[in-house]
C-alpha cells in the first residue's frame, strides 16, 4: 500500500518531466493572459486562451483513448460518442440556464422546441437545470452506455477489429439518431447559443480562462489517474491482456471483467472532456459523433505514440494545432499536409513522437 | 397554228396563275404557329388546341418538336424553324413545307419555351394521333396516357375504335378508358359494369378513381359495389408491393456489395483496415466522369470503356498505396487504419483539387434509363436491374480468379500462413501488391455503378466507407460469400423496415442488430475457420 | 537523464513558441474582408464558390479604388465545415485578423455556432443563403431568402397556376426543412388542405437510397387529385432523389418537385434531361435577362477563367449583400462595424434581376420571387414572378412561438424579437 501511495514508484522519469513542462506551460499561458500587458511578446489573448482550452479537453479525451489502446489493446472507433455524450449532458445543463432569455422568452422550454412545437420538456431533460446532477450526468451516461456496451462484447469475447468495427456501428447509430429531431436534442443543430454556466457569463474573460484552468487541472488529474491504474496489479494484467488475452485468461483471470472496468473508467473520463469542451467552443452537435471523428482521435494517440499516456498529450495538441494552423495558412491544400503527416508518422515514427522522444532518452 | 399557240400561251397563263394564286395561298397553320413565339403560355395553349385541329402528319410532327424542344424561331425575323445539325451550324426548316429556310448558327435561334400544363396537354393531343398507329405499343401508350382525364367525346372514339381493335392488351386498355368515364356517367347500370371491367386492373389511378368514387356517391350500393372492389384490387397489390420491396432491397443489397466488395479482400483477405477504400471507389467513378468527356455523343460506350479503366486506376492506386505505405506495416493492422486513413484525405483533395468541389454530372445511357414493366403497378426500374446484374457478374468473376487461376491460389496461400507460403516459393510481397491492387481494382469498378446511382464528388467515398466495413464484418470477414450475403440481407431488411420506421431509425435499428448480432456470432456471418482465425 | 530533460524541454519550449505563434499580428494600411466558407468536407462542395465570389467582389472593388480610399483585403479561412471550427475561425478572423466584415456560413448549423462569438465581438456577418427564419442577430444580415421569400410563394403557384391538391413535403431532418414544412403546413391547413392529403418525409443527410420514398410519392400521387412534391432535400441527396424519379418515370407533368435547395450548380453536377419541368423557387436565376445580370456573369467567368461556370441565388446574395456593406461604409465614412451596422439598415443597391433590394430594419432585404422549370440545358426557364418585391419575414406568422415577435434593430427598440404582446425583449447577448 506504501509503495501504491509513493508517486516515485508509479511516475516514471518521462512522466514527471512531461508533469513539470504542462504545468509550467498553464501557468505561463495563465500569467500570460491575466498579467501580462496586451502587446507584450508574452500576452496571451483570450482567442489563444480558448483555443489551447479546447486542445486540453481533446487531450484528456486522447488520454483515455490511449487507456483502453495502449494499456489493454481495445482500439475504440467510437471513443467520439462518450465524448459527445459528456458534451450533451453540460450542453442541456447550459440550456437550461438560458431560462427565459431564448428568442422566444419560454421559461422552460429551449428555443428549438418552442418552434417545433413541443409543449413539455422531454423527461430525459428533468433535472439537468442542476448544475450537481448534470455533471453526475456527465459521468453516469457515457459510463453507463460503456458498460452496457463493453459487458454485452467483452462477454461474447468480440475482439480485435470486430470490437473495432462495432463501436464504430455504435458511435455512428447514434449520430444518427441525435440528427433526428424528434429526439429532443436539437437535431443538426444541436444545442448551442449558452449564456452562462453557474451564473457567470461564458462571454467573459475570467470565466475563459477559469474553464481552462478547469481543463488543464481535469487533464492533470485524469492523467495521474491513468498512470496510477497502469502502475497497480490491475494495470499489469490488462498489459498482460493486450499481449495475449488467451493466455490471461487461461491462468484463470476473468479478463473480461478487467477490460470491462477500463473501458468504462476511460469512457467516464471522454465524458469529462466533452462537458469541458462544450462551454469553451460553445456549441455540442451530433457531428462529433461521427465515426471520422473518433479515427481522428486515434490518430491523434498513434501519433503521440500509445502506451505512454503523455505521448497521446502530445499527439492530440500538435496535430490539433497543425490543424488550426493548416487551416488559416493553406486554406486550398491543407488536407495535403495533414494526410502525409499521418502517412509519414505511421510508417516512420511507429511508436509515435513519444516512441523518438524516449529512445534520445534512453541513449544518453 | 396560231391558234394552237395562242390556245397554249393561254393554257400556260392560267397555270402561271394557279401557281401564283397557290403560292398566296399560305397554309393557315403558318399565323397560329407565329403565335407560338409569344410569351405567354395562354397564348401558346390556345395556338396549339388551334393547330390540333389539323389532323394530319405535318400538325403531329410539328407538335412532337415543340414537346422534345426542338421547335425554334430566328432571332430576327421571328420565323418558326425546325433544325437539323449540318456543318458547323444549324440548317432550319420550315415546319410545314418542309423546305429549308438556311443555314443558322445557334445563338440565332431561340428556342420556343413550354411549361408543364403545356407538356401534358401536348401529350394528350399527340395520343389522339397515336390511337391510329399500326404500332400497338405506342396505341397501348396512347390509351394509358388518356385513362386519367377521358371525357365523354374521347370515350366515345375509343368505343367505335375497340371493336375493330386486333391486339388484345390494348383493347383490355380501351375497355377500362371508356369504363373510367361510365364510372362518373352517373347511369346507375353503366356505373356498376365500370366497376367490374375497373377491378380487374391494378393501375393506381383507377383505383384512385374507385376509391374517389366509393366515397362521394350517395348510392350505398354502388359504394359497397366499389369498395369491394378496391378489396380485391388490394389483395392483388400487397402481393405486388412485397415482391416491389424485395427488389428494392436487392438493389440497395447489390449497392452494398459492390461497395464492399473490393474491402472484402483488402480488409477481409489481407486484413489492411483499408480506409481509403471509399476513395478508391471514388476514384473509379471520376473515370467514368473522365471517359465520358472523351466521348460524348455515346455515354453507353464509355461506360462499358469505363469498367476495364477504372480497375486500371484504381488498381495502379493501389499497388502504388500499398508499395509505398502498406508494406511497411505488414502485421501491424491497426496502423494500416492511420495511414490509409491519411492516403483517404489526400486522395480526397487531390481531386478536390484536380476537378473542383463540384460534383460532376456522368450521363446514363439510354438501356439503363426507364423501367420494365411487369404489369399495371410493378415496374422494375432498368439502373437497378442492370446493377444487380453486374454486382452477381463482379462477384462471379472474382470468385472464379479466386478459386480457379494461379494468382488466386497464391493470394489464398499468402493470406492463410504468409511464412508456409513464402517457404513454398511463393512471391509474397509481389502477391500482396497484387492483391491490394485487386481489390483496389474491384473498388473502381464499384465506382463505376456508383456514378449511376449518385454523386459523382469528392464526398462519394466517405459515404460508403462505413456500410462497407459493417458490410464485411457482418459477413465475416475473409469469406467472399459472406459479403455477398451480408450486403443482400443488409439491404433487403433496411427496405422492409423503412416504410414503417423511416429511413433514419431503419438504418439506426440496422446497426443495434448489427451490434447485438456480433455479441452472438463474433466472427460474423461466415466465420472463418481453422487457425488463422484465432490470430 | 539531465540531457533527457533537455531535450524535453526544448520540445515543450517549441511547443510554447508556437503557441504566441498563434497570436502574432499583421497590420497593415487595407480593410480587411473576412470569407468564413468551408474549403473542404461536405459542405466544401457549394461553399467554394462563394469564397471564390467574394475574392471577385474584392478584387473588383480594388480596381474601382477600393473603399475609403483603402485597398480591401480578403482574408480566406478554411472552418473545414466542423461546425464548432466555424466559431473558432470566426474568433480567429475578428479578434486576430482584426476584420472589419465577415462573409460567410452556408448551413444553419454553422451560423448558429458562429452567432455567440459576433455578438460578443460585435462585428458583422453577412449570410447569403436561404434559411428557416426564426432568427435576427444584431450583428447578422441575411442576404438569403427567409421561408416567405421562398416556400410560401412556391406553395401559392402551384395552388393557384397548376392547381396542386394532395402534398408531398419532403426533406432533409435537419432544421430548415423541419421549420419550413412546419410553416407550410400551417399555411396548407389555412387554405384549407385536409390533413391527409399532405405527407411528410424526412430523409437523413446525404440519403442516396430513393426507391422505396419514390414509390411512397408515387403511389400517394395516384388518387387523381393533382399531387405536387415540396422538396427542401439537402445538397448531396439531390441528384439520387432525381434520378430516382427519372427511373420511376415520374415526370414534371404527373408530379411536378419544387425544390428549395437545387440551383444552377447543383443542376450542373446532374444530367438534367429526366429533370425537364421540375421546379424551383429562388430570388435569382442565371437566365434572368438583365443587363447586371451580364455583367456579373461576364465577370464571373473571367475571374475563374472557365466560361462552362454557372451562377447561382447565394452569389447573388452576396453580391448584394457585399454592395450594401461598401455602400453602408461609404455612407458612415468608417469601417467600424458598429457604425456600420446602422448605416447598414435602408441601404438600397442594384440586385441581378433588375431592380433594387433594400436593407430592413429586421437585417432581411428585399426581393423578387422567382419560379423557374428545370431545362435541359441546366438552366432555369422563369414561369412566374411575385409581382413586386417581398420582404424577408424574420419571424414567421405561421408559426405559435414567432407569431407575437417582431424584430426592429433602429432605436429605440433595437430588439431581434421584439414580444409585440407582452412588449418585452428577450434573448439579446450584445
Amino acid at each position: 500500500m506504501k509503495s501504491v501511495m509513493n508517486p516515485s514508484r508509479w511516475l516514471g522519469a518521462g512522466d514527471r518531466v512531461f508533469i513539470v513542462v504542462l504545468v509550467a506551460a498553464v501557468v505561463l499561458v495563465v500569467l500570460g493572459n491575466a498579467v501580462a500587458a496586451e502587446g507584450s511578446a508574452m500576452h496571451v489573448s483570450t482567442y489563444t486562451l480558448t483555443l489551447l482550452g479546447k486542445y486540453l479537453c481533446y487531450a484528456l479525451l486522447a488520454v483515455a483513448v490511449d487507456l483502453v489502446w495502449g494499456y489493454v489493446g481495445i482500439l475504440s472507433l467510437g471513443h467520439g460518442a462518450f465524448f459527445a455524450l459528456g458534451g450533451y449532458a453540460m450542453g442541456m445543463y447550459l440550456m437550461r440556464q438560458i431560462g427565459e432569455r431564448g428568442v422566444y422568452g419560454h421559461p422552460v422550454l429551449p428555443d428549438f422546441m418552442v418552434f417545433l412545437d413541443w409543449d413539455a420538456l422531454p423527461w430525459f431533460w428533468y433535472g439537468m437545470d442542476h448544475f450537481g446532477f448534470a455533471m453526475l450526468m456527465v459521468m453516469v451516461v457515457p459510463g453507463l452506455l460503456a458498460f452496457v456496451f463493453g459487458y454485452l462484447t467483452f462477454r461474447s469475447r468480440v475482439s480485435g477489429v470486430y470490437l473495432s468495427i462495432i463501436t464504430q456501428a455504435m458511435t455512428y447509430a447514434l449520430m444518427l439518431a441525435f440528427f433526428r429531431n424528434e429526439m429532443g436534442f436539437g437535431g443538426n443543430n444541436g444545442l448551442t447559443d449558452f449564456k452562462d454556466l453557474l451564473g457567470f457569463s461564458l462571454q467573459s474573460d475570467n470565466v475563459r480562462l477559469a474553464l481552462f484552468v478547469t481543463s488543464a487541472v481535469a487533464l492533470l488529474l485524469g492523467f495521474l489517474l491513468c498512470r496510477f491504474v497502469v502502475s497497480t496489479r490491475l494495470g499489469r494484467v490488462c498489459a498482460a491482456i493486450r499481449d495475449g488475452e488467451a493466455r490471461v485468461r487461461f491462468l484463470g483471470y476473468r479478463t473480461e471483467n478487467v477490460k470491462l472496468v477500463i473501458f468504462t473508467l476511460s469512457a467516464v473520463l471522454a465524458g469529462i472532456a466533452g462537458a469541458l469542451y462544450v462551454p469553451q467552443v460553445g456549441i455540442i452537435n451530433p457531428n462529433e459523433f461521427s465515426p471520422l471523428n473518433s479515427i481522428e482521435i486515434v490518430v491523434w494517440v498513434a501519433l503521440g505514440g500509445r502506451g505512454t499516456l503523455y505521448g497521446a498529450v502530445v499527439g492530440a495538441l500538435v496535430v490539433n494545432y497543425a490543424k488550426s494552423y493548416f487551416t488559416a495558412a493553406l486554406p486550398e491544400i491543407w488536407l495535403f499536409a495533414l494526410g502525409a503527416l499521418f502517412v509519414l508518422v505511421t510508417v516512420f515514427l511507429p511508436r509515435g513522437v513519444a516512441g523518438v522522444l524516449r529512445r534520445r532518452g534512453a541513449k544518453s | 397554228m396560231s391558234h394552237a399557240i395562242r390556245w397554249i400561251l393561254v393554257v400556260t397563263f392560267l397555270q402561271l396563275l394557279t401557281a401564283v394564286a397557290f403560292a398566296q395561298e399560305v397554309d393557315p397553320r403558318a399565323a397560329t404557329l407565329s403565335r407560338l413565339t409569344e410569351r405567354s403560355f395562354d397564348v401558346k395553349e390556345r395556338a396549339i388546341d388551334e393547330l390540333a385541329t389539323y389532323r394530319d402528319d405535318v400538325t403531329r410532327s410539328i407538335l412532337t418538336a415543340i414537346l422534345a424542344g426542338e421547335l425554334y424561331y430566328t432571332k430576327n425575323s421571328g420565323q418558326i424553324v425546325t433544325t437539323r445539325a449540318s456543318g458547323g451550324g444549324l440548317a432550319a426548316f420550315d415546319p410545314l413545307s418542309g423546305d429549308e429556310v438556311g443555314q443558322f448558327g445557334k445563338r440565332d435561334l431561340r428556342k420556343i419555351t413550354i411549361n408543364n400544363s403545356l407538356r401534358s396537354k401536348l401529350r394528350g393531343l399527340l395520343a389522339t394521333f397515336d390511337l391510329a398507329d399500326p404500332d400497338p405499343a405506342r396505341r397501348l401508350a396512347a390509351v394509358e396516357e388518356m385513362i386519367d382525364g377521358i371525357d365523354e367525346e374521347t370515350a366515345g372514339t375509343l368505343a367505335n375504335l375497340v371493336e375493330s381493335e386486333p391486339d388484345d392488351t390494348v383493347r383490355t386498355a380501351m375497355l377500362r378508358a371508356i369504363a373510367m368515364q361510365s364510372l362518373v356517367s352517373g347511369d346507375r347500370e353503366r356505373q356498376m359494369k365500370a366497376v367490374s371491367v375497373l377491378e380487374e386492373s391494378l393501375n393506381p389511378v383507377i383505383r384512385g378513381r374507385l376509391a374517389s368514387v366509393a366515397s362521394s356517391t350517395d348510392d350505398p350500393e354502388l359504394r359497397e359495389r366499389a369498395e369491394l372492389g378496391i378489396k380485391r384490387i388490394d389483395s392483388r397489390l400487397s402481393m405486388v408491393r412485397f415482391a416491389e420491396t424485395v427488389f428494392f432491397g436487392l438493389s440497395a443489397g447489390s449497392v452494398l456489395v459492390l461497395a464492399a466488395i473490393g474491402l472484402a479482400i483488402t480488409f477481409g483477405v489481407m486484413g489492411v483496415i483499408n480506409m481509403a477504400h471509399g476513395e478508391l471507389i471514388m476514384l473509379g467513378a471520376y473515370t467514368t466522369y473522365v471517359v465520358q468527356q472523351t466521348m460524348p455523343a455515346s455515354p453507353g460506350l464509355a461506360l462499358a470503356a469505363s469498367i476495364p479503366l477504372a480497375f486500371l486506376v484504381s488498381g495502379l492506386a493501389g499497388v502504388a498505396i500499398e508499395r509505398s505505405v502498406i508494406r511497411f506495416l505488414y502485421g501491424r493492422p491497426l496502423e494500416t487504419l492511420l495511414a490509409t486513413f491519411g492516403v483517404s484525405l489526400i486522395l480526397q483533395q487531390a481531386v478536390r483539387s484536380i476537378f473542383s468541389p463540384l460534383n460532376r454530372s456522368v450521363a446514363t445511357p439510354d438501356w439503363m434509363s426507364g423501367s420494365i414493366q411487369l404489369n399495371e403497378a410493378l415496374s422494375l426500374t432498368m439502373n437497378r436491374l442492370t446493377i444487380i446484374v453486374f454486382c452477381l457478374v463482379v462477384f462471379a468473376a472474382l470468385s472464379l480468379v479466386l478459386r480457379r487461376t494461379a494468382i488466386g491460389l497464391q493470394v489464398r496461400a499468402v493470406s492463410q500462413n504468409r511464412d508456409m507460403a513464402r517457404a513454398m516459393g511463393v512471391p509474397s510481397s509481389r502477391v500482396d501488391a497484387l492483391t491490394f491492387g485487386l481489390g483496389s481494382g474491384i473498388a473502381g469498378i464499384a465506382g463505376v455503378a456508383l456514378s449511376q446511382l449518385t454523386n459523382v464528388g469528392p464526398n462519394l467515398g466517405q459515404s460508403y466507407i462505413i456500410d462497407s466495413f459493417m458490410v464485411v464484418v457482418f459477413g465475416g470477414v475473409g469469406n467472399l460469400w459472406g459479403t455477398l450475403v451480408g450486403g443482400m440481407t443488409l439491404g433487403v431488411l433496411n427496405k422492409f423496415m423503412e416504410p414503417w420506421a423511416g429511413a433514419v431509425l431503419a438504418k439506426i435499428f440496422i446497426l443495434v442488430l448489427l451490434i447485438l448480432f456480433i455479441q452472438k456470432r463474433p466472427r460474423g456471418l461466415f466465420p472463418q475457420r481453422g487457425r488463422a482465425a484465432e490470430s | 537523464m539531465t540531457r533527457m530533460n533537455g531535450s524535453i524541454g526544448i520540445v515543450a519550449a517549441a511547443c510554447l513558441a508556437a503557441t504566441w505563434g498563434l497570436t502574432a499580428q499583421a497590420q497593415d494600411d487595407t480593410i480587411k474582408v473576412g470569407v468564413l466558407h468551408s474549403l473542404s468536407g461536405t459542405m466544401a462542395i457549394s461553399e467554394t464558390t462563394l469564397k471564390d465570389t467574394v475574392l471577385m467582389l474584392v478584387e473588383e472593388q480594388n480596381k474601382k479604388g477600393g473603399v475609403l480610399g483603402k485597398q480591401l483585403e480578403a482574408v480566406v479561412v478554411d472552418p473545414a465545415s466542423d461546425w464548432p471550427l466555424f466559431a473558432e475561425k470566426a474568433r480567429e478572423l475578428i479578434e486576430k485578423e482584426k476584420v472589419d466584415v465577415v462573409f460567410g456560413c452556408w448551413t444553419s448549423v454553422s451560423r448558429k455556432s458562429v452567432l455567440p462569438v459576433f455578438e460578443e465581438l460585435d462585428s458583422i456577418l453577412f449570410y447569403p443563403v436561404q434559411y428557416e427564419g426564426e432568427e435576427s442577430s444584431k450583428n447578422v444580415f441575411y442576404t438569403g431568402a427567409a421561408p416567405n421569400q421562398q416556400a410560401i410563394p412556391a406553395v401559392d403557384y402551384l395552388m393557384n397556376e397548376i392547381g396542386v391538391e394532395r402534398w408531398v413535403l419532403a426533406g432533409t431532418d435537419y432544421v430548415y426543412p423541419r421549420t419550413t414544412n412546419k410553416i407550410l403546413e400551417a399555411y396548407l391547413t389555412a387554405k384549407g388542405v385536409a390533413s391527409e392529403d399532405i405527407m411528410i418525409n424526412y430523409t437523413p443527410f446525404g440519403h442516396s437510397d430513393w426507391q422505396s420514398i419514390v414509390a411512397e410519392i408515387k403511389q400517394f400521387g395516384s388518387t387523381g387529385k393533382k399531387t405536387a412534391v415540396v422538396s427542401t432535400i439537402n445538397g448531396d441527396a439531390n441528384v439520387p432523389f432525381y434520378k430516382e424519379l427519372g427511373n420511376q418515370e415520374i415526370s414534371a407533368e404527373d408530379i411536378p418537385v419544387v425544390a428549395f435547395s437545387v440551383g444552377e450548380e447543383e443542376l450542373s453536377g446532374i444530367d438534367t434531361a429526366p429533370l425537364v419541368g421540375h421546379l424551383a423557387a429562388w430570388n435569382y436565376f442565371m437566365s434572368v435577362p438583365s443587363d447586371a445580370n451580364d455583367e456579373f456573369i461576364a465577370a464571373w467567368h473571367e475571374f475563374i477563367g472557365d466560361e462552362a461556370r454557372v451562377t447561382n441565388d447565394p452569389m447573388e446574395a452576396h453580391y448584394i449583400g457585399f454592395n450594401m456593406w461598401v455602400e453602408a461604409v461609404n455612407k458612415a465614412g468608417t469601417t467600424e462595424p458598429s457604425v456600420v451596422q446602422d448605416a447598414l439598415i435602408g441601404v438600397a443597391v442594384p440586385n441581378l434581376t433588375g431592380g433594387y433590394s433594400s436593407m430592413a430594419p429586421n437585417h432581411h432585404i428585399t426581393k423578387p420571387v422567382l419560379i423557374g422549370e428545370i431545362q435541359d440545358d441546366g438552366q432555369f426557364a422563369v414561369v412566374w414572378e411575385t409581382p413586386g418585391l417581398v420582404l424577408g419575414d424574420e419571424w414567421s406568422d405561421y408559426l405559435e412561438g414567432s407569431r407575437d415577435l417582431i424584430a426592429d434593430w433602429r432605436a429605440p427598440l433595437s430588439c431581434g424579437n421584439y414580444n409585440v404582446k407582452t412588449a418585452k425583449c428577450s434573448g439579446q447577448n450584445y
